[in-house]
C-alpha cells in the first residue's frame, strides 16, 4: 500500500512537518504568519475582504413592503389594504374550520409519516388538484393527457413551469397583460424567458383594453406563450366577459400561441369553483395545450403554508409523461420536494364529499363578505358626494380594486388618513370592514377633492 | 369547434414532441425497486432516511409534541420573504454557536430556505448574480444533486480530489493540491460532516490545514451542514469545522438543514446564511437573498419553521431533541460496529475498518457496481450502485443476513 495512505485520516510522509506547521501558524501572529512561505491573496478573508463587499441592498418589495410600512405606523385608524390576504368583519386572519378540521385529522393520524414526498409532490392531491380546476369529467384528464406536479403556491408553479419553458419549449418569450401582479416579470425574466407586455386595462374606463388586447395578442409572433388570469385579474379586478374569452381562446390557437393560466382566486372571484374555472375549462375543451398554475392561498386560506400545482395539459398520454419527468429535473435542484403539511390538508379536504362542501359554503362566505364591502364602498363614496364614476368598484371581481388613484393620491392617503396600499391604487377589498369602510371612503374623497 | 380553433390546436401537437424523457433519479429509483421486491428478506440500504431498529421511520417525540402545541393555535398567513425570524435566529446559534459574537454583532445575513436544497441553491443563485465569473469546486463525490443545483444556477463548476478508493478514506493531499491550484477567490463546496455519500470526514486537524490552504488563496469556503448532531451525536461537535473557519477568519457561507437531524424530510425546512464584514453588509445581503426568493416561491413554508423553532426556544423540548438525536446517532454507530463485526467473524479477507472510521448516515462500502446488483439480485439487498450504504437501514434484525451478502460477493 502506499505510504501516504496507511489510514484514513493520516497524510503524507512528512506528516510530522505537516502538523508541526498547523501548530506553528495556530501559535504565531498575524505578522508572523505572513512571513512564512504561504502567500495571501488580497482577497483573502484575512484581510477582512468580502467578496461580497460590493453587494447593494435591494429595494423594498413594493407589495410586501406596504405591510411594513403599516406595521410601523402608530396611528389607530391606521388600515393595511396592501397585501392581498383575507381578513374577516374584525380584521383578523382567517383559517377556515373546515381546514382546522383537516389539521386535526392529521394529528390524530400516529401512522403518518412526514418523510420526503416524491419529487412531483403527493399523488392524490395533484390528481384531485387537476379535477378540481378542470373538472371532473375534464376529457384531458380522462385521457391521461394532463400531469400536475405540487409546487410551491402559485409563485413556485409559475417558476417551475416557465423553467420548463425556458429548456424545451421554441419560443422563449412570454406576454404578460398590463398591469399584472408585480412579482409576474420577475418569475418569468429569472426562468430564463424574455418578458413583453399585451394591453389589458383601460384607466378611461376602469375595465378591459379589449380591442387593445386582440390587437397585441394578434400581432404576437407565432408560438409565444401568454399569460393568462384565469379570474380575479390582479391588481385590476377587470376581467373578460365570457364572450370576450371566446374571442381571445379563438385568436390565441389560430396563432398557436401558448396560454400559459394563473389560478390564484378560484371559488374566490364569484363564490363558484366551476364559475371560477370557466375560461379554463373553455381551453382545454377545444383539445389544445395549456400550462396553468394553481393556488390554494386565497381560496383554503392556506397562504404560508405554500400549497399549489402545476398543471401542463398536452395533446398525448405519452407527451404529458415525458414533459412531467422533465418537470422533476426543474424541480430536483430548486427544492428536491414539496412541502408536505399545506398539500395534505388539501387532499384531506377534497376527496371528502362532506369537507368538500364544507369548504365551498365557507368560500362562499369570504367572497360574498367582499362583494359586500364592495357595495358598501360604493354607496359611501357616492352618499359623500365624491366626484368621479365610482361603478367600476362593484364592476371589478375578486380581492382588489384598481381605484383609478395616482401616486401621489395614494400618498396624501397615507400620510393624512394611515391608509396603506400600493402606489397603484390598487387595494385589497379583503382588508376592509363595515366599521372601517366610512374611514377609507373619507380618505378616497379627500383625496380625490384635494389632490389630483 | 370552428375550424381556426381546430387548425391552431393540431399545429401546436408538435411543441411537445422533441422533449426527451428524462432519466430517472438513481437514489429515489432504488426504493421504487425495492417497494416492487416481493422478498420477504428484502433490505433496503438506499435512501438516506432513518430507521429505528425495526426499519420503520421515526417521528420525534419532541416533533410531535411541538406539532400537538402549534395546532389550532395559530393562523397560517405568509411568512416574511426571509421566512420565521425565530427560526433562523436559533439555527444560526446551532451552526455558529450559542453565544456567537458574530450574530450579536449582526453581522450574519441569513433566511429561511427550502431545506439543505433549496439554501444550496438560493447559494448558487446569489453567486452567480453577484461573483457572476466565479466558479464553484464539487468534492469527489458528493450528493449528485449538488451538481444539479449550481448547474441550473448557470455557475461553472470543477471538481475537487476527495474520497481515496485505495484506503477508502481522504485523499488529502490531493485535496489540498487542489485548493492550492485553483484560481484564487474559487468557491469551494464542504460537507461540514458526515460527507455524503462516502461517511468519510477530515480530522480536525486535517480541516485546520484545509482552512490554511483556503485562507491563503482567498478562496470562499461553503458549508453543507445536512447531518449536524445526526453524525457523532453531539451538535457541538459536529459544527467542529465551521468553527475552525469562524476562528481563522473566513467570510463563510453555511445551507443547514432539520430533514435529517429532526426528521423533518418533507416539510422543506431549511437555512441559508452568508457571514459579512458587517451589519450593514449583512442587511443588504439579505435582501438580495430575499430577491432572489420572491421570484422562486414568495416566502418559505411556515409549518415546518413554526415546529423547529417550537422546539429550539423551549429549554425543555430543546434537551428533548438533542437526547433523541443522539439515540438515532447511537444507532447507526452501534449499527457500523455490528456490520464490521460480523463480517469481521465471517472471516473476510479484506478491510472492513473503513465501515467504523466513516461516519453519518452513509458508509462507502468499496462494493463494485457488479457486485451491487448482484446483491438486488440474488439476496433483494438495495443500495445505489456506487456501493453507498445507508447505515440506517441497517438493523439488528438484518444485519447478519446483510454481512453474509456482502461476503457472498466479495470473498
Amino acid at each position: 500500500m502506499h505510504p501516504d495512505f496507511t489510514s484514513p485520516s493520516s497524510s503524507s510522509s512528512s506528516s510530522a512537518d505537516r502538523r508541526l506547521n498547523a501548530l506553528v501558524r495556530h501559535l504565531a501572529t498575524a505578522s508572523m504568519v505572513s512571513q512564512t512561505a504561504v502567500a495571501f491573496s488580497p482577497t483573502s478573508g484575512f484581510h477582512g475582504d468580502s467578496v461580497f463587499s460590493h453587494v447593494v441592498r435591494a429595494p423594498e418589495d413594493p407589495i410586501l413592503g406596504v405591510t411594513v410600512a403599516y406595521n410601523k405606523d402608530p396611528s389607530p385608524v391606521k388600515l393595511n389594504l396592501g397585501v392581498g390576504a383575507y381578513r374577516t368583519e374584525e380584521g383578523k386572519p382567517l383559517v377556515l374550520n373546515v381546514v382546522r378540521k383537516a389539521e386535526q385529522m392529521l394529528l390524530n393520524d400516529k401512522s403518518r409519516v412526514k418523510e420526503y414526498l416524491p419529487i412531483v409532490g403527493i399523488a392524490e392531491f395533484n390528481k384531485l388538484s387537476a379535477k378540481l380546476i378542470f373538472g371532473a369529467d375534464s376529457p384531458a384528464i380522462r385521457e391521461n393527457r394532463v400531469t400536475t406536479v405540487q409546487c410551491l403556491s402559485g409563485t413556485g408553479s409559475l417558476r417551475v413551469g416557465a423553467e420548463f419553458l425556458a429548456r424545451h419549449y421554441h419560443q422563449k418569450t412570454i406576454y404578460i397583460p398590463q398591469p399584472t401582479w408585480g412579482n409576474h416579470p420577475k418569475v418569468f425574466t429569472l426562468a430564463g424567458l424574455s418578458v413583453k407586455t399585451y394591453r389589458y386595462y383601460d384607466p378611461t374606463t376602469r375595465g378591459m383594453n379589449f380591442q387593445g388586447l386582440l390587437e397585441d395578442l394578434g400581432s404576437a409572433p407565432s408560438g409565444s406563450i401568454v399569460l393568462l388570469h384565469a379570474c380575479a385579474h390582479n391588481p385590476t379586478g377587470v376581467d373578460p366577459t365570457l364572450q370576450q374569452w371566446e374571442q381571445i381562446r379563438q385568436l390565441i390557437r389560430s396563432k398557436a400561441l401558448l396560454p400559459f393560466f394563473d389560478s390564484a382566486y378560484q371559488g374566490f372571484a364569484s363564490g363558484n369553483l366551476d364559475e371560477d374555472a370557466q375560461s379554463i375549462r373553455m381551453f382545454v375543451a377545444d383539445g389544445g395545450e395549456c400550462f396553468v398554475a394553481q393556488s390554494y392561498a386565497k381560496n383554503m386560506g392556506l397562504y404560508g403554508e405554500r400549497v399549489g400545482a402545476l398543471s401542463v395539459v398536452c395533446r398525448a398520454a405519452d407527451v404529458a409523461s415525458k414533459v412531467e419527468s422533465q418537470l422533476k429535473l426543474v424541480i430536483r435542484p430548486m427544492f428536491s420536494n414539496p412541502p408536505i403539511h399545506g398539500a395534505s390538508i388539501v387532499a384531506t379536504i377534497l376527496k371528502d364529499s362532506n369537507m368538500f362542501n364544507e369548504w365551498t359554503i365557507e368560500l362562499k362566505a369570504m367572497a360574498g363578505r367582499i362583494i359586500s364591502m364592495r357595495k358598501q364602498l360604493f354607496d359611501a363614496l357616492r352618499a359623500r358626494g365624491t366626484p368621479g364614476d365610482w361603478s367600476h368598484i362593484i364592476k371589478q371581481i375578486g380581492m382588489f380594486t384598481f381605484t383609478g388613484l395616482n401616486s401621489k393620491q395614494v400618498e396624501f392617503m397615507t400620510r393624512e388618513y394611515h391608509i396603506y396600499m400600493t402606489s397603484d391604487g390598487r387595494i385589497s377589498m379583503a382588508g376592509l370592514s363595515s366599521k372601517t369602510v366610512p374611514h377609507l371612503a373619507d380618505a378616497i374623497h379627500a383625496a380625490v377633492t384635494r389632490m389630483s | 369547434m370552428d375550424r381556426t380553433a381546430v387548425v391552431g390546436a393540431r399545429y401546436m401537437s408538435s411543441w411537445w414532441r422533441s422533449v426527451q424523457p428524462a432519466p430517472k433519479d438513481p437514489i429515489l429509483g432504488v426504493t421504487e425497486a425495492f417497494l416492487a421486491d416481493q422478498s420477504p428478506d428484502k433490505v433496503n440500504v438506499g435512501v438516506g432516511a432513518y430507521r429505528d431498529d425495526n426499519g420503520k421511520p421515526v417521528v420525534l417525540e419532541c416533533v410531535r409534541e411541538a406539532e400537538r402545541r402549534i395546532a389550532g393555535n395559530l393562523n397560517m398567513e405568509y411568512l416574511p420573504m426571509g421566512g420565521s425570524v425565530k427560526m433562523v435566529e436559533e439555527t444560526l446559534k446551532l451552526a455558529y454557536g450559542e453565544n456567537s459574537e458574530l450574530i450579536k454583532e449582526k453581522r450574519i445575513a441569513a433566511v429561511q430556505a427550502l431545506s439543505g436544497t433549496g439554501a444550496c441553491r438560493l447559494f448558487a443563485d446569489f453567486q452567480k448574480r453577484f461573483c457572476p465569473d466565479s466558479q464553484i469546486y464539487i468534492p469527489v463525490p458528493t450528493w449528485a444533486n449538488h451538481h444539479n443545483i449550481w448547474r441550473d444556477a448557470q455557475v461553472p463548476q470543477k471538481t475537487y480530489h476527495y474520497y481515496h478508493p485505495e484506503s477508502k478514506g481522504l485523499h488529502f493531499a490531493a485535496m489540498i493540491d487542489d485548493i492550492k491550484n485553483a484560481p484564487n477567490g474559487s468557491f469551494f463546496l464542504l460537507h461540514a460532516c458526515a460527507h455524503n455519500p462516502t461517511g468519510v470526514d477530515p480530522s480536525e486537524e486535517q480541516w485546520r490545514e484545509i482552512s490554511h490552504h483556503i485562507k491563503a488563496k482567498g478562496h470562499f469556503a461553503f458549508f453543507d451542514m445536512a447531518y449536524q448532531g445526526f453524525a457523532s451525536g453531539d451538535p457541538e461537535k459536529d459544527a467542529k469545522a465551521i468553527r475552525i473557519f469562524l476562528e481563522d477568519g473566513h467570510h463563510i457561507g453555511i445551507a443547514q438543514s432539520y430533514a435529517k437531524n429532526m426528521g423533518l424530510y418533507g416539510q422543506r425546512v431549511g437555512c441559508l446564511s452568508v457571514l459579512c464584514e458587517d451589519e450593514k453588509q449583512a442587511v443588504a445581503v439579505k435582501s438580495q437573498l430575499q430577491q432572489l426568493a420572491r421570484p422562486m416561491y414568495s416566502n418559505p413554508p411556515v409549518h415546518g419553521a413554526l415546529i423547529v423553532s417550537t422546539i429550539l426556544s423551549d429549554p425543555d423540548l430543546k434537551k428533548q431533541w438533542l437526547k433523541e438525536v443522539k439515540v438515532m446517532a447511537d444507532r447507526i454507530i452501534g449499527m457500523r460496529t455490528a456490520l464490521r463485526g460480523n463480517l469481521e467473524k465471517l472471516g473476510s479477507p479484506l478491510s472492513w475498518q473503513h465501515i467504523t472510521n466513516q461516519i453519518g448516515m452513509f458508509c462507502y462500502s468499496g462494493l463494485t457496481p457488479e457486485q451491487v446488483d448482484r446483491l438486488t439480485n440474488e439476496f433483494h439487498i438495495y443500495m445505489t450502485r456506487n456501493g453507498r450504504i445507508s447505515m440506517a437501514g441497517v438493523t439488528t434484525g438484518n444485519v447478519e443476513y446483510l454481512a453474509n451478502a456482502i461476503h457472498e460477493v466479495t470473498k
